[in-house]
């Protein structure tokens, strides 16, 4: 950290950075994953319980996000992709991003117990913790293995909103959670593939800086089998319908085929992995595609 | 302390006051909203 930048960080944090310390983009997923749990459950929801149920898990992926950048301000100032974020440029004092991260998490969890339910309520206070103490803290550091587990707490929305809606914990809700759970492990080593350089300098153990390129593309391809089994089962048992079920079997078609270019790619120097850049940009897509079909089946089909 | 940092203070200060400000009336209709949606259903 700069001189300047120490200097800065005197100043009170401005409102842009506490909004950054959110990671407003990865909140964006969670959100339209949360809403989409929300809006496939077969009960009706009022709007205002249903627009706080929702706000309620972005303020909470919010708070977890704020709590991450709090712990891992060294790491990210190693970065290239974090350098800029709040606390590494020194734009904020790291007692702030924790007043805030602790602040924003506990009026989540208790907002959400007034608008919808204890279960709902106990699962978003899960989800923080399991990002915050099991991932950030526990994980990431650790073990090559951090995102394969600290990939649950980014599956947790979509069951946060059937259980805001229903109250209770069924099968599809479990399947939705088990769609994201796998999905993180390739959409995450596809990323780390192009960016090896910039986690193993800063230290964090992931997979293609601890097992190499050739083991990480092998890992992504044999991730996504269970992914697509996850993903074609709410069809499968006819928890969904046809809509979702062409959906499902086209985008996984794709998935598979970009993730085997990867495993066929022999490339070491990020400029070359257009396959992994590829699979990466996707995977986005697919996530938002897969969960966008399973409302539109559940509005259209009923 | 120079006077143009401490005109950077108190701007964010007042950006941060009139931030809370807001989101605490937001807070206040989201309460009011909740509560009649709850006494709704119970209805």
């Amino acid at each position: 950290m700069t001189p300047a930048a120490t200097a800065a960080s005197d100043l009170p944090a401005s409102s842009r950075d506490l909004f950054a310390l959110t990671k407003p983009r990865v909140m964006s997923l969670v959100v339209f994953t949360g809403l989409c749990g929300l809006l496939v459950a077969p009960v009706p929801v009022h709007p205002v319980l249903g627009f706080a149920a929702v706000l309620c898990i972005a303020l909470g992926a919010g708070a977890a996000g704020a709590l991450n950048q709090w712990y891992e301000a060294d790491l990210d100032a190693k970065m290239k992709r974090t350098a800029s974020r709040p606390l590494p440029a020194g734009r904020m004092t790291r007692q702030t991003a924790l007043h805030f991260g602790v602040g924003l998490s506990v009026f989540s969890v208790i907002l959400m117990d007034l608008a919808a339910n204890h279960l709902a309520a106990a699962i978003l206070a899960v989800s923080i913790l399991f990002y915050v103490l099991i991932y950030t803290v526990w994980l990431k550091r650790r073990t090559a293995q951090n995102i394969v587990i600290g990939g649950a707490a980014g599956a947790f929305p979509p069951l946060i909103g059937w259980v805001a809606a229903t109250g209770n914990i069924s099968t599809l809700p479990v399947l939705l959670f088990a769609i994201i759970f796998l999905w993180t492990p390739p959409h995450f080593w596809a990323l780390s593939l192009f960016v090896k350089t910039d986690y193993a300098n800063a230290g964090v153990p992931m997979l293609p800086v601890v097992a190499g390129v050739t083991n990480t593309r092998r890992q992504i391809a044999l991730y996504t089998l269970p992914m697509i089994a996850a993903a074609i089962a709410p069809w499968a048992m006819g928890l969904t319908g046809w809509i979702y079920g062409i959906a499902s079997v086209a985008l996984n078609a794709v998935f598979l085929f970009l993730a085997l270019a990867v495993l066929a790619n022999k490339a070491t120097e990020p400029k070359e992995m257009k396959p992994e850049k590829r699979l990466f940009a996707f995977s986005i897509l697919y996530l938002f595609a897969i969960f966008a079909a399973l409302v539109i089946d559940a509005k259209v089909l009923g | 302390m120079t006077h143009d940092e401490e005109e950077v203070i108190r701007k964010r200060q007042r950006e941060r006051s009139r931030l809370l400000a807001i989101l605490l009336g937001a807070f206040a209709l989201l309460m009011f909203g909740i509560t009649i949606a709850k006494m709704t259903i119970n209805q």
